[in-house]
């Protein structure tokens, strides 16, 4: 009976025992800044920001050193948990015999970012820009039809670019053709390509592609410094542009707008070639010659300097970057610029080609209809004509 | 059309020369990053 009784209350006593026991609060329990806590590892797994740079710093060094002649002395002050820490959080002096620039970097782990979004937001968002693109220059076609010469043809031309401008135009559009193909190839062979074509298949498309983007881009680089000498004077803004772009370049209003040699709209595609197209070669350089050409840490701090993360209510952008990091911002940036002018030079494809009559001319054969030229570029017929006046056979 | 048949020309003579000379200059990651006793080619 008596051990009945004990059995009872044990058995009653059991709750009170285990609440008297202090259970550590998951939230605050630590080993020490040199582990992560709980806290942390939760934080992690909800894509929240950990702060780890006092794990970060806790690399050892000489200032922990005890005597050379002690036990452990001769380790510089760096415990095993010390050195792996530091190879952990790329920290540590490494030194090598190969002479790669990023060789240093045992371990870098800022590359999951870049890659889900390669993988990712990349491919689909820029598929919708230039699926986007081209359906609106579609529904364009539709409801406005192709734009045409109102007036009488005269069947007289006049000389619009000379053969050595067309020929620089030609290299370029030839060449930035070629490199958009090959780009999207590249970038959307693991997701696209590979599963309908299969490894191999793909394994020599990509070889070819990669071959063909990387030199071709020479010829880019090439024609676009020639067609900036060719056309800045004709592209330097002026009064003109603003009354174009107020009537919506003859969208709206009715009519055409005066224009001299180029319009506002084409001077805008001029400038978006010149920039994002300069801004493609350079960040394409640094991806030709890998962890050479590092311009991000660099943009960044200038950024950071003018606060301008803080305009758009970011924080400041990192600006130190490992070599790694570089490189996939370079990617990122290169695709997301080329996407952009890709899109625009799908307008301009649409309307010196199928959508205007006469354009086309212009760039084929050097020599447009009188007609079209008056009624797109006015004030460039008046100034040709006036020249001819001064010398005349010429 | 001379002028855009011109340009398809240059574009090709421009790639594969591009490729001559980087190549003659050693611009590939492997010949910057590797010694010449490293052999990554079965050919080379
Ligand atoms: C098959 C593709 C292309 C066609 C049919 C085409 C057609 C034309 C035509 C007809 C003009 C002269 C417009 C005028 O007389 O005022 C022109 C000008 C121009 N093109 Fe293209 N082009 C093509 C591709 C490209 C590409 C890929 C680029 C650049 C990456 C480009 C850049 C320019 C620039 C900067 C101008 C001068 C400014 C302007 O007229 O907008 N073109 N193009």
């Amino acid at each position: 009976m008596a051990r009945l009784i004990a059995l009872f209350f044990m058995v009653f006593a059991l709750p009170v025992l285990a609440q008297s026991v202090d259970r550590p609060d998951p939230n605050t329990a630590t080993t020490g800044p040199a582990t992560q806590s709980l806290d942390d590892i939760l934080r992690r797994q909800d894509n929240l920001k950990v702060d780890d740079s006092e794990r970060r710093a806790i690399i050892g060094g000489p200032e922990y050193a005890p005597s050379v002649d002690s036990p452990l002395g001769t380790r510089g002050g760096a415990s095993d948990s010390d050195l792996w820490r530091a190879m952990r959080f790329n920290n540590g002096d490494i030194s090598t015999q190969n002479t790669g620039p990023a060789a240093t970097v045992l371990m870098q782990d800022a590359g999951m970012w870049w890659l889900d979004i390669r993988r990712g937001p990349l491919q689909t968002y820029g598929a919708y820009l230039l699926g986007g693109t081209l359906l609106l220059l579609a529904l364009f076609l539709l409801i406005r039809g192709r734009i045409r010469i109102e007036g009488e043809k005269t069947g007289r031309t006049i000389e619009r670019f000379k053969a050595f401008e067309r020929f620089g135009h030609w290299l370029l559009a030839s060449s930035f053709i070629v490199l958009a193909i090959t780009g999207l190839i590249s970038l959307f062979g693991r997701k696209v390509l590979i599963p309908a074509f299969g490894h191999d298949a793909f394994s020599t498309v990509a070889i070819g592609t990669k071959w063909v983007h990387n030199n071709i881009s020479w010829a880019f680089m090439v024609a676009l410094v020639m067609i900036f000498f060719f056309w800045v004077m004709h592209n330097l803004p002026d009064k003109t542009d603003l009354k174009w772009l107020a009537k919506g370049g003859g969208i709206f209003g009715g009519g055409h707008p005066p224009a001299k040699k180029f319009n506002a709209g084409q001077k805008l595609i001029f400038w978006a070639v010149i920039v994002l197209g300069g801004s493609i070669s350079i960040s394409g350089l640094s991806l030709l010659f890998p962890f050479e050409i590092n311009l991000f840490a660099h943009t960044f701090d200038l950024l950071n300097g003018l606060g301008a993360p803080g305009w758009v209510g970011m924080e400041n952008l990192p600006s130190d970057l490992s070599p790694q990091e570089e490189m996939q911002y370079a990617q990122l940036w290169h695709a997301i610029i080329s996407f952009v002018l890709t899109a625009i030079i799908f307008a301009h494809i649409y309307l010196g080609s199928v959508g205007m009559e006469g354009a086309f001319d212009a760039m084929g054969k050097g020599e447009v209809e009188e007609q079209w030229a008056r009624e797109h570029h006015s004030l460039w017929v008046e100034e040709v004509k006036a020249k001819q006046r001064v010398q005349p056979g010429e | 059309m001379k002028a855009f048949v011109l340009a398809l020309c240059a574009a090709v003579v421009i790639t594969v020369g591009a490729n001559l000379i980087l190549n003659e200059i050693g611009f590939s990651a492997q010949d910057t990053t590797s010694s010449p006793s490293v052999r990554l080619d079965s050919d080379s």
